[in-house]
This record gives C-alpha cells, sequence and structure tokens, in this order.
C-alpha cells in the first residue's frame, strides 16, 4: 500500500475555502496534544491562549492590544502577498519595516523639542514609506539588471538594516538625557500618532490606514490591469510572456509596493505604539507576515482575518507565559506549525490523497 | 595610512587571524555542502537557518548533559535531518511549494531553538579539543593551521572530498544529478525520484544541524539564541556562489569565512569604521558577490540543476 497524490481535474473551491480552518484546527489540535505532554490542561491552555485576550472586560485592553498587533502584520502581509501570488520572493520585510521606522523617525528626530504643527506625522508617514520603497527596490534592481537571487539578497538587507538601526540609535540619534540606553529621545505629540480612545488601551490611527490599504489592495488585485497581471504571471507565466506582459517591470513594481507597505508599517509602529526609536523595534513582524500572507491565502480580505488570528495568538501567548508559565518562543513554534499546515493543506486544494493497494512496481535500475 | 595597511597585512596573515578563518569558515563549509548536494538533486531548501540553530541548540544540549562533544554532535545532526525530514514530506510528499516551505522551517526552527535552547542559556560547555601531533603541530607557522584544528574541521574538509568522489565519481551521484537536472526522463527511466531526492534533503538536514552544533561546541563554548545569525542564509548563497560545484565551495567558504570575522579582527587596530558597519561586512559581500556571479551566469561553467526548485508529482 502507498499513499500517492493525485492532480484533481479541477481546483477543488471546498478545499480552498476550508483549508485555512482546517490547518487551524491541526493546530490547535497539536497544540492541545503537545501541552498535555507537557503536563498542563490543554483545555486550560487554549482557553488563555484564544478564549481570554477576546472576554477582556471593559476597557477592553487586550482586544486593542490584538488589533495593534495585528496593524503591522496585516499591511506587510497584504505588500508581500503581492510578491507572492506572482511568484517573486520578497522575504527582507523586516529589514524595510526597519529602513521605514528610521527614514520616518528622522524628521521626528530633526523637530524634536520644537514646535512645528502636525505636518510632521504626514511628513513622516510618507518618508518611512518611500524609504521602505528604495530599501525593497535594492534585490528587485539586483534581481532585473544581475539576475540575482532576490529571496538571498532581500533577506541580507534585514541584517544589514538591522546594524544599521542599532548604530543610528547607539551613536548619532541617542537621546542625550537617555541615561545612556541605545535610544532616541521620545517623539513630540505632534510626531506621534494618538490613542483613538481614552484610557488604557493603545489603539491607534493606524489601524485605520490599515484597513485602507487591505480594501485598495483588494480594488488593486480583481479590477485592475496591474493587478491582473500579477495574478497571470503568477498562474502562468508562459502565457504572461506571450501577452506581451514585461516581468521585469512587475518585479520591480511589487517590491516597491510591499517595500512602502513595509515601511509604512514600521514608521507607524514607531510613530504609534512605541513612541521613540530604539533596537527593540526589530520584532520579527516582517517576518510573522509571511505566515500572515499564506494563512490569508494571499487575500487581502483573508490577510485581514489571519493577521487579526495571529495577533491573538501573540496576545494570547503573552497571557500563557504569565499564567502558565511557559516561554514565549512556544508562540513563534505554534505559528510555525500553523504555516506547515496551512502550506500543506494548500496542496490538496490542487491535489487529492490517493491509497494504492497495489505494491510500488519500479524497480530502480540502481538498486 | 600606509602604516594601517601594513598593520592590516599584518594582521590577515598572521596565524592566530588564519587559525580564526578556518573556525568561522567550518559552519559555512559544513552546511553549504549539505546544500549543495540537496540542490543537486532538484530541491531548494530554504530552511538551512533553521536547522542550524536547531542543530545549535539540540548540539549544546547534548554536549551539556552527556559531558561529549561526540553525542552533542550527534544530536545536532539528528536534530538537523529530523527538521528537514519535515521538509521534506510536505515538499515531496505534498507538493508544497519549496520556498515557501524552506521559509516555514526558518521561522519553525528560530522558534524551536529557542525553546529547547532556553534553560541552556548561561552555562558553559569544555569545547572541542584541538588535534595535537607530536612533531607536526609543532611546526612553526602551519603547524597549528593544518594539524592542530579541531576535529570538527576534518570532518568537513573529509565531507567536502566524500561529496566530490560520490557526486562525480559513483553511479549513485550520477543518478542523483539526473534526477536534479530533469526530474521527469530520471522518473521514465524507473528511478525513485521521491525518494532520491527525501535522502539527499535528509542528507543537507544533517549536514546542516552539524553545522549549527559546530557553534556552541567548537566556535564558542555556549549557547546564545540566534546564535547562528544569518549563516544558513550565507550558505545557501555560497551555493550559488559556488555554481554548484563542490571544489568552488571550499574557496568560497573560507572566502566568506575571513570576511565574517574581519570586523572583529580589526577592532584593534581602531580605524574609526563603526563596528555596526564592519559587522555588515558579510552581508554586504553576499550581496555583492550574488550579483557578480549572477551577472557572468552562463559563462562561469555553471552547474545549476536544471529542475532546481521545481515540483515533481510522479505520474503512474
Amino acid at each position: 500500500m502507498q499513499l500517492v497524490l493525485e492532480r484533481r481535474a479541477e481546483r477543488s473551491t471546498i478545499v480552498a475555502i476550508a483549508s485555512p480552518l482546517i490547518a487551524i484546527a491541526l493546530t490547535l489540535v497539536t497544540i492541545g496534544i503537545l501541552f498535555a505532554i507537557i503536563g498542563k490542561s490543554p483545555i486550560e491552555a487554549l482557553r488563555v491562549y484564544f478564549v481570554q485576550p477576546l472576554t477582556d472586560p471593559f476597557p477592553f485592553f487586550l482586544q486593542q492590544e490584538i488589533i495593534v498587533k495585528a496593524t503591522p502584520l496585516v499591511m506587510i502581509a497584504v505588500g508581500l502577498s503581492l510578491c507572492y501570488i506572482a511568484n517573486i520572493w520578497n522575504i527582507g520585510a523586516e529589514g524595510q519595516f526597519l529602513v521605514g521606522a528610521v527614514c520616518g523617525s528622522w524628521l521626528a528626530v530633526k523637530t524634536n523639542g520644537t514646535d512645528v504643527g502636525h505636518w510632521v506625522l504626514v511628513v513622516m508617514l510618507i518618508l518611512g514609506a518611500f524609504g521602505g520603497a528604495i530599501y525593497g527596490l535594492i534585490p528587485a534592481l539586483c534581481k532585473v539588471y544581475f539576475g540575482a537571487s532576490e529571496i538571498l539578497t532581500s533577506l541580507m538587507l534585514v541584517y544589514i538594516a538591522n546594524l544599521g538601526l542599532d548604530y543610528i540609535v547607539r551613536g548619532p540619534w541617542r537621546d542625550p538625557h537617555g541615561l545612556n540606553f541605545p535610544t532616541t529621545a521620545a517623539f513630540d505629540p505632534a510626531a506621534s500618532i494618538g490613542t483613538l480612545f481614552e484610557g488604557p488601551g493603545r489603539l491607534h490611527a493606524g489601524s485605520i490606514i490599515t484597513l485602507v490599504v487591505v480594501m485598495l489592495a483588494a480594488v488593486m488585485l480583481g479590477r485592475t490591469l496591474m493587478g491582473f497581471q500579477i495574478r497571470l504571471v503568477g498562474a502562468a507565466p508562459r502565457a504572461a510572456r506571450f501577452s506581451g506582459f514585461k516581468s521585469d517591470r512587475l518585479v520591480l513594481f511589487t517590491f516597491a509596493v510591499s517595500g512602502a507597505l513595509a515601511g509604512l508599517a514600521g514608521i507607524i509602529e514607531v510613530a504609534g505604539p512605541i513612541g521613540h526609536l530604539d533596537p527593540g523595534v526589530a520584532s520579527g513582524y516582517g517576518f510573522t507576515a509571511i505566515i500572515v500572507a499564506f494563512l490569508g491565502r494571499l487575500n487581502p480580505i483573508g490577510i485581514l482575518f489571519a493577521g487579526l488570528f495571529l495577533a491573538l495568538t501573540f496576545i494570547g501567548g503573552e497571557g500563557a507565559q504569565i499564567s502558565l508559565k511557559v516561554p514565549l518562543d512556544l508562540t513563534k513554534v505554534f505559528q510555525g506549525i500553523l504555516l506547515f499546515y496551512v502550506l500543506a493543506c494548500d496542496s490538496l486544494i490542487v491535489y487529492r490523497i490517493r491509497l494504492l493497494r497495489t505494491a510500488a512496481k519500479a524497480v530502480p535500475a540502481n538498486a | 595610512m600606509p602604516e594601517t595597511l601594513i598593520n592590516i597585512f599584518h594582521l590577515i596573515f598572521s596565524e592566530s587571524f588564519i587559525l580564526t578563518v578556518v573556525t568561522a569558515s567550518t559552519p559555512l563549509l559544513l552546511a553549504s555542502s549539505g546544500e549543495l548536494v540537496v540542490e543537486r538533486s532538484g530541491v531548494l531548501n530554504l530552511g538551512v537557518e533553521g536547522m542550524m540553530i536547531v542543530g545549535a541548540a539540540c548540539g549544546f544540549a547534548g554536549a551539556w548533559t552527556s559531558g561529549s562533544i561526540l553525542v552533542g554532535a550527534l544530536f545536532g545532526v539528528v536534530a538537523g535531518a529530523a527538521l528537514s525530514g519535515v521538509f521534506g514530506i510536505l515538499t515531496l510528499g505534498l507538493a508544497v511549494n519549496q520556498v515557501a516551505t524552506g521559509l516555514a522551517l526558518t521561522i519553525f526552527g528560530v522558534g524551536l531553538s529557542g525553546l529547547i535552547g532556553a534553560k541552556f542559556v548561561g552555562e558553559r560547555i569544555v569545547p572541542a579539543s584541538h588535534l595535537h601531533l607530536p612533531v607536526l603541530t609543532d611546526i612553526p607557522g602551519v603547524g597549528r593551521i593544518l594539524f592542530g584544528e579541531d576535529p570538527f574541521v576534518y570532518v568537513s574538509v573529509a565531507l567536502l572530498i566524500g561529496i566530490w568522489l560520490f557526486l562525480y565519481r559513483s553511479r549513485s551521484g550520477l543518478v542523483l544529478r539526473a534526477v536534479g537536472d530533469n526530474h521527469a526522463s530520471a522518473h521514465a527511466l524507473g528511478y525513485p525520484v521521491l525518494r532520491i531526492r527525501m535522502l539527499a534533503v535528509l542528507f543537507g538536514g544533517g549536514c546542516a544541524g552539524l553545522a549549527g552544533a559546530y557553534l556552541p561546541l567548537a566556535y564558542t563554548p555556549f549557547f546564545i539564541p540566534g546564535m547562528t545569525s544569518g549563516r544558513g542564509w550565507i550558505a545557501l548563497a555560497l551555493v550559488v556562489f559556488a555554481s554548484w560545484r563542490p571544489g568552488r565551495l571550499v574557496i568560497g567558504a573560507y572566502l566568506f569565512g575571513a570576511v565574517s570575522i574581519l570586523g572583529l579582527a580589526l577592532q584593534p587596530l581602531q580605524l574609526g569604521i563603526p563596528q555596526q558597519v564592519m559587522n555588515m561586512l558579510p552581508y554586504l559581500a553576499t550581496v555583492v558577490v550574488l550579483v557578480l556571479i549572477s551577472r557572468t551566469r552562463g559563462t562561469a561553467g555553471s552547474a545549476a540543476p536544471a529542475s532546481l526548485g521545481s515540483v515533481f508529482v510522479p505520474d503512474r
């Protein structure tokens, strides 16, 4: 007996819709089993991870935290999904996020302590998006003009951005009154994104920008020529070539857009919840967003829900660290397992698994 | 300025610098040797960084618990191979996209290593002892470089020679290359494409695990989360740099090993360059080298496997 894959006559619509849900269900079962193995109640663990953050009473601090966490994840993942649909592999969103944060922060640092008005924040956001786009264009240009693998170059640039950030906050931009901590001075109110509600909650206007981005991306992918090109190049690269679409331009476009969105997410994160620039800004959102993009099946609306779900695991994981005494890295392991299941389930959209009753008869010539 | 140059020159050709280069290059050589075999079989496993970091955590855990470097190394190999097994089941068994699965493996591995290594942070072990031959090791200048390394260094060189012999001088190696260059033809000839690829993937995983284990067992005698710091990715770039040829891999690995410690080595000379900029060198060098190599592709005798990274589902 042997398990083999068999191509379906056409993509299974049912599996396509159900696959992220099946993946989540399988992940929950796996988490439960893992908790049972380490001697903790699976039911209690799942409650702490997934129910507790959602049932936090007024003023809904944890619910707001989930949205705050989801904001950069969704924004980055929407950009990445454009690349991944077209089979272009930008995995350096973390670097573009950091460069965006640094570029935007430049103005906040330069105008610190002056009374220049609220245009500062707007320019910061533009600078952040611009910086991210430029940084994203480096691997794209290396690919288009020299044929260098964008996977490796975009990732190398993450390490470079990380070191650059470290240098800037320890050197030229360090807060002179910061007791030698590697951080810039706290941003002025004019250079910060305020919270939306009174109270301890940190929900900020950046989340609204993310929602707008999701809607724009959905329209762009579904209703414009560029969106059609992206989908066509991903689904049928040969057909796209024959129809005269320039794949080089697409590489530049998707990298610039995903870089800009990652950069925008970076400066929003710094000007919003964090409020100053320090090395802790590099928190791995750019990598988690890869999981979000795939869990959302590379669809903007799907990504919105996927981002909220991943954010829930972060907040739940922080709760579990306190009440269940489990390490924070456990959350990352769960996210990795989730991505494995998502990818495996996605395969079942195109293939079905068949059980062969006859033994494999192929005898290799070198046996 | 000329004095600075002379100082740098002296430093680069000093025995201690070359010894450090060898130690810095060995994990790169181990990981990229394994990945070279994987890629020659037509599979692109981007999870090297993840397998390395888990290999580092498990290797340290094994050595710390047992007190034996050998046990630690075996733990690293098994951990890397186990992780690559997951990759193999997904990409070969379920025909999942190799790029996405490799990324997933790295994300998963970084989390898992943090989990495994958490209780070992701050612990120390006695690092792998260095070879000492009575007369040979004491030869001035070259003795310690050739005959005074830790056992991993010799393993890495032997491994690469073994891989070269396997790929170019054995029938199985020829079959592996055929599978990597045209899986449909190899399948039509009756070769078990997926099984061969699975074995290659497991081998690559073992090598990556060993490369990771090298870091806490010989490079530094302790475990730090994230201590591979991109070496797995650099190993991937090295395979491209070597144009998928084992001979060029040695040159690449040692070149990158040298670049990666140059920043640290030049620190005492006080050149006025921020340390962070010096630490960027290996990553910058990777980007530059990838650009230069990719540009001359085709004329430089590249042996890139034609089926690299593409999904294969056998028809019956």
